[in-house]
C-alpha cells in the first residue's frame, strides 16, 4: 500500500505546529498503525522520505504495542485510536485502510493535555485525579485480614474489574466536543464504590476526584456518549451515571 | 571479592521470621531524615516506593513513561500465584517452594524462594485490602486456576489482565503517597548513571526526557526496580521502552550480575509475521489450561496447510499429534516454559511448523468448547441439547474465561481462534538473570538495591507462570522495606546527602562526554538498525538453544557490531530537547555489550538448566542434561571493561530441603 500521511508537527510546547504531508511506501496489511509510523521515520531518518522542514522523525507516545499500557494516543482521521472499535492505537492494523488513501494524524486536542511535541502530550493531570482520592486507605502490612474473610457478589467483582479495565490513555477525553474526563474519573470510583473495601472513603472520595477534576480544566458532561464509543476497553457510561449518583449521595448525606 | 549472600542460620521454615525479628530498624522520626530512590514504578517499584513512603521514609520514584501507571507490569496477562490454598487440593508453602524451585531446574536459592512462597499469601490479602478486583466464583469467593509446572490451582487472576489490576493497585497506593508528599515522583525522567560516595550508592544522574537536562539526586539509598533485559533481542514481548541500562549501570559500577544468560522464551506468542514487527505479543499461559498444542502428525499434512491448500479444522484427531501429551503425559499441555517451547521448536525444526514460515504450532480450543458447552447444558437444564447449541454455550463461557485475549489475537492476526486453533510459536518473555543481590536485596554495591526482574534471586534457570507478579509484589511490599532498614541504621545522622560533590560532577561529566560522542558520530545508519541486528544474533546463537561454536561466533560478531555502532550511528536532533532517538540509542549502547556478557555467560555454563539449553548436553530423549557437580552455582560477573574479560565469581547453591533430581514432567 502506499499512502499519503498529514502529521501534525510540533517542535515543543511554546512553538507552533502544522500539518505536514508524507508519503510512505510498501506499506502491508498486517503491520499496525505504529509500525507504519516506524517506517515513515525510518524513512525520515534515512532520508527516503521527504521531510522538506527538517523536522525529524514524528514523536509519539508507545510503549507496551499490545493495548494495555495506554500510552499511544492520536487522532486518526479525526477519530481517537482511529476508525477500530476497542483498540488503541497500536491494536489498530493496516488492513482497515486502503491502498492510495490520505491519513490525517494528529495528537489529543484538550486544554489539559498541553502538547509536548509533535503527537505527545502531558496528561498528568489524570494522574493527579487519581491522587485526590483514586484509592483505598490502606497501609501495606502483613495483617490485613484474610483476603476470603469477605465475600463480594459475582456481579459486583465484576462490574468494579469492568471499571477498572480502563487504561488511562485519555481517548474519552479527546473524543468529547467540551473535553470532559467524567468517564475516566467515573470508571475509578464506580470500581471502588462497587466494593466494600472502597466503602469508609467513599464520598470524600468522589467528592475530592471531582473537585480535582475541574482544577485541571476538563469541560463538564454534556452525555453525547461520544468517550464510551471511543473508548479503546468500552468503559461504560453507566458509570458517569453511578458517579453522578455517588455525587449528589456525598452532597446530601456527607458531615464535611 | 567475597560474596556474602547473609542468608539467615536456622531452621527453612524460621529463617524469614527470625530474619525480621533480628535485623536492625530504624525508629519512626528518623525515617523522616531519610531519602531512598527508586527507579521503577512496575510491580516491585511501585510497591516499594508506597511501602517505604508509608513507614516514612522520604521517596523519589522514577519512572521513563509519562505515568508510572504505564510501567510493563501493566502488560501480564494470567495471575498470581500463592499457597492459600483455597482450592482444598494440597497446597503448602512448601509446595510453592517445591515447585518454584523444581521448576527453575535447582539453580536458585532455597532460602530466598522459601521467603517468597511464605509472603505469598500476604500479598494477596493486601491487594484485596487495595480494592483490586480478582476473579470471584457465585459465593463470592476468590477464584482460581492452574498453571504450567504444578498439580495445584494456585493462580489468583482477573481475567486476562491481572497485572493491569495488581499495577493499579500498587499504583494506586503510590498515587495515595504522592498526595501526601512522601513521594516525589519523576515521570519521563530516566536514571543514566548511579553515583557513589566512598563506596555507597548516595544518588543517580537522572535524565528529563522532555528537556534533556541531566538532574542531580542525592538519597541514602538507591532502589533499582527496572525490569528485565528482554529487549536485547529485539523482539521480545516487553514493551518498546523496557531496557537493561539501569542494571547495566549498576554493573559499571561494581554491582554482580547473575545469570545473564537465564532468558525466559515463552511458548505461547503470536509468531513473527514480517520484518517490520517492532514486538511480540504474547498469548497467556492460562489459555494452556483449556488449550491443546498440535502439529499434524504427517508431513504432508504439515506441507498442505502452510501452503494453504488444507485447513487445520479439516485434519481429524488421528492424524493429529498433541505432543506435549505425548510426550509429557503427567503434566500434559500445562508443562514449563522453558519445556513447551523447547518441544514446540523440535517440532518446527522436524518440519511440521503450520504457518507460511513454518514457525507456528496450533493451541486448540475446540475440544474446550465442546467440554464446557456440555457442562453448562447441564446447569442450565437443558435436555437433548443440539449440537450447535453446545457449541455456542461452550464459546460463551470460553469468552468468559479468556475474551480479551481471544479479541487480541483476532486484532492482530485477523483470525477468529473461536473457529480455527490459534497458532502460536515461542518468543522472548522474562529475564531470570539479572543483578546479584543478598538476602536483603542488596547488590554487592553497599546501599544500592535490586527488586523484581531486576534480580535475579528466586526463578532460577526458568520461571514458574504467574510467579513475575508475585516476586514483584513480595520484594516491593514485603522484603524490601523491612531488609533496607538493616543497612540504613547506620545512615540516621548522616544528614542529607549533597550533589555538590565531586562524585555527581564526575558521573555528570562522564554522561555529557558519551551523548557527545553518541551525537558525534553522524553516521548512516539508525539506532533500530542495530539493534534489529544485535537481536538477531542473540536470537541465532543465545535463544532456545545454544552450542559453544555458536555463541563464540556471537561474541565476536557483538564486539564488532557495538564497534560500529559507536563509529556509525546516526541519530538526529539535539542533546537538550525531546529527542527519543538518542534515549534509545543509550540503551542500545548498554544492550550491544550486556548481550556479549550474557554469550560468556552460557557459554561458560557447560550444562543445560531451564531456559538455558546447551545442544553439547542433552539426554538421548532430547532433554536437558544439568551438571549438579561442577554447576550448582550462580555465575556472579564482574565488570571489568569490555564484557569478554569479565571476571566470573561463583556462589554455591547448597540445598539442605529439597534433593537434587532429574527434573521430569512425563
Amino acid at each position: 500500500m502506499n499512502l499519503t500521511l498529514k502529521v501534525w508537527r510540533q517542535q515543543n510546547a511554546d512553538s507552533k505546529g502544522e500539518m505536514v504531508t508524507y508519503k510512505v511506501s510498501d506499506i502491508t496489511p498486517d503491520m499496525s498503525f505504529l509500525e507504519m509510523i516506524d517506517v515513515l521515520n525510518e524513512g525520515i531518518l534515512s532520508g527516503d522520505i521527504e521531510d522538506k522542514q527538517n523536522y525529524g522523525p514524528v514523536a509519539f507516545d508507545h510503549d507496551c504495542r499490545e493495548g494495555i499500557c495506554g500510552m499511544c494516543s492520536m487522532y486518526i482521521n479525526g477519530e481517537p485510536h482511529g476508525p477500530g472499535r476497542a483498540v488503541t492505537t497500536c491494536q489498530l492494523h493496516m488492513r482497515e485502510f486502503s491502498d492510495g488513501e490520505t491519513i490525517y494524524i494528529e495528537p489529543w486536542r484538550a486544554k489539559a493535555f498541553p502538547i509536548i511535541k509533535d503527537l505527545v502530550t502531558d496528561r498528568s493531570a489524570f494522574d493527579r485525579i487519581i491522587q485526590a482520592g483514586g484509592y483505598v486507605s490502606v497501609n501495606t502490612s502483613g495483617n490485613t485480614q484474610d483476603a476470603n474473610a469477605l465475600p463480594i457478589p459475582k456481579e459486583n467483582a465484576d462490574a468494579a474489574f469492568d471499571a477498572a479495565t480502563c487504561i488511562g490513555c485519555g481517548a474519552c477525553v479527546a473524543a468529547c466536543k467540551n473535553s470532559s474526563a467524567m468517564l475516566f474519573t467515573s470508571a475509578k470510583v464506580a470500581q471502588l464504590s462497587l466494593l466494600p473495601q472502597g466503602e469508609p472513603e467513599r464520598e470524600k472520595r468522589v467528592m475530592d476526584m471531582v473537585k480535582q477534576m475541574d482544577e485541571e480544566g476538563f469541560g463538564n458532561c454534556t452525555n453525547t456518549g461520544a468517550c464510551s464509543v471511543e473508548c479503546p476497553k468500552e468503559i461504560s457510561l453507566e458509570n458517569i451515571a453511578r458517579m453522578n449518583r455517588e455525587f449528589l449521595r456525598a452532597n446530601l448525606t456527607s458531615s464535611k | 571479592m567475597k560474596l556474602d549472600s547473609k542468608i539467615p542460620e536456622g531452621p527453612l521454615d524460621k529463617k524469614w521470621t527470625n530474619h525480621k525479628s533480628n535485623i536492625r530498624l530504624v525508629n519512626p522520626a528518623n525515617k523522616r531524615n531519610i531519602d531512598v530512590i527508586v527507579i521503577g514504578t512496575g510491580l516491585a517499584g511501585a510497591s516499594a516506593s508506597a511501602s517505604l513512603a508509608e513507614m516514612g521514609y522520604n521517596v523519589k520514584a522514577f519512572c521513563f513513561q509519562d505515568s508510572p501507571r504505564r510501567a510493563h507490569s501493566i502488560a501480564a496477562q494470567g495471575g498470581i500465584n500463592a499457597a492459600k490454598n483455597y482450592q482444598n487440593d494440597g497446597d503448602s508453602v512448601y509446595r510453592l517452594f517445591y515447585d518454584t524451585v523444581k521448576g527453575g531446574d535447582y539453580r536458585s536459592r532455597e532460602a530466598n524462594v522459601y521467603r517468597l512462597a511464605e509472603v505469598s499469601t500476604n500479598i494477596i490479602d493486601q491487594c484485596v485490602a487495595q480494592g483490586v478486583p480478582f476473579a470471584r466464583d457465585y459465593g463470592g469467593l476468590l477464584d482460581n486456576r492452574s498453571f504450567g509446572g504444578v498439580q495445584v490451582s494456585r493462580t489468583f487472576y482477573a481475567k486476562g489482565q491481572t497485572g493491569q489490576q495488581l499495577l493499579l493497585g500498587a499504583y494506586s497506593a503510590l498515587s495515595r503517597q504522592i498526595s501526601k508528599g512522601k513521594v516525589k515522583l519523576y515521570n519521563r525522567h530516566e536514571m543514566v548513571e548511579i553515583v557513589k560516595v566512598d563506596g555507597k550508592a548516595r544518588g543517580i544522574i537522572a535524565k528529563n526526557l522532555v528537556t534533556g537536562e541531566l538532574e542531580r539526586h542525592g538519597a541514602h539509598a538507591v532502589v533499582l526496580a527496572s525490569g528485565g533485559y528482554g529487549n536485547v533481542f529485539f523482539l521480545s514481548t516487553n514493551a518498546m521502552g523496557s531496557n537493561g541500562s539501569a542494571a547495566w549501570k549498576a554493573h559499571r559500577q561494581g554491582a554482580l550480575f547473575s545469570n545473564p544468560c537465564f532468558t525466559q522464551i515463552h511458548p505461547t506468542c503470536i509468531p513473527v509475521s514480517g520484518t517490520y514487527q517492532s514486538k511480540l505479543t504474547l498469548m497467556s499461559e492460562s489459555l494452556r489450561n483449556d488449550g491443546r498444542i498440535w502439529v499434524p502428525k504427517e508431513k504432508e499434512d504439515a506441507e498442505a496447510i502452510r501452503q494453504g491448500k488444507l485447513k487445520p479444522t479439516d485434519l481429524p484427531e488421528e492424524k493429529r499429534d498433541y505432543y506435549l501429551e505425548r510426550r509429557y503425559p503427567a503434566f500434559g499441555n500445562l508443562v514449563p516454559r522453558d519445556v513447551a517451547s523447547r518441544a514446540a521448536k523440535e517440532r518446527c525444526d522436524a518440519g511440521y511448523g503450520v504457518n507460511k514460515t513454518g514457525q507456528a504450532v496450533y493451541l486448540d480450543f475446540a475440544s474446550a468448547i465442546q467440554r464446557y458447552g456440555k457442562e453448562e447444558a447441564a446447569v442450565q437444564g437443558l435436555k437433548n441439547p443440539s449440537a450447535q447449541e453446545i457449541t455456542d454455550l461452550g464459546k460463551k463461557v470460553v469468552a468468559s474465561k479468556y475474551g480479551n485475549l481471544f479479541q487480541m489475537y483476532e486484532k492482530i492476526t485477523g483470525d477468529n481462534p473461536y473457529q480455527t486453533p490459534m497458532m502460536i510459536f515461542p518468543a522472548v518473555h522474562y529475564t531470570m538473570g539479572g543483578l546479584w543481590v543478598d538476602y536483603n536485596l542488596m547488590t554487592s554495591v553497599p546501599g544500592l538495591f535490586a527488586t523484581g526482574e531486576s534480580n535475579f534471586s528466586d526463578h532460577g534457570a526458568n520461571r514458574l507462570g504467574a510467579s513475575a507478579l508475585m516476586q514483584g509484589l513480595a520484594d516491593g511490599y514485603f522484603v524490601l522495606p523491612y531488609t533496607i532498614g538493616d543497612y540504613l541504621a547506620d545512615d540516621i545522622r548522616t544528614g542529607p546527602i549533597s550533589t555538590d560533590s565531586k562524585e555527581f560532577e564526575d558521573a555528570e561529566n562522564e554522561i555529557v562526554e558519551r551523548t557527545q560522542k553518541l551525537m558525534n558520530a553522524k553516521g548512516k545508519h539508525s539506532v533500530d538498525e542495530y539493534h534489529k541486528k544485535l537481536g538477531l544474533i542473540m536470537w541465532n546463537e543465545c535463544g532456545m538453544s545454544r552450542n559453544a561454536e555458536g555463541l563464540k561466533k556471537a561474541m565476536k560478531e557483538i564486539q564488532e557490531l557495538r564497534a560500529d555502532f559507536w563509529e556509525n550511528v546516526k541519530i538526529p536532533g539535539n542533546i537538550n530537547e525531546y529527542n527519543p532517538e538518542l534515549d534509545k540509542a543509550g540503551r542500545v549502547a548498554d544492550f550491544l555489550e550486556l548481550g556479549e556478557l550474557m554469550c560468556k555467560d552460557a557459554l561458560e555454563r557447560e550444562e543445560s538448566a531451564g531456559g538455558h539449553f546447551r545442544e553439547e548436553h542433552q539426554t538421548e530423549e532430547g532433554e536437558a542434561k544439568r551438571d549438579d557437580e561442577n554447576y550448582a552455582f550462580v555465575s556472579c560477573w564482574n565488570y571489568k571493561g569490555n564484557p569478554s574479560d569479565a571476571e566470573l565469581i561463583k556462589e554455591d547453591l547448597v540445598f539442605e530441603n529439597i534433593e537434587l533430581k532429574t527434573r521430569s514432567y512425563k
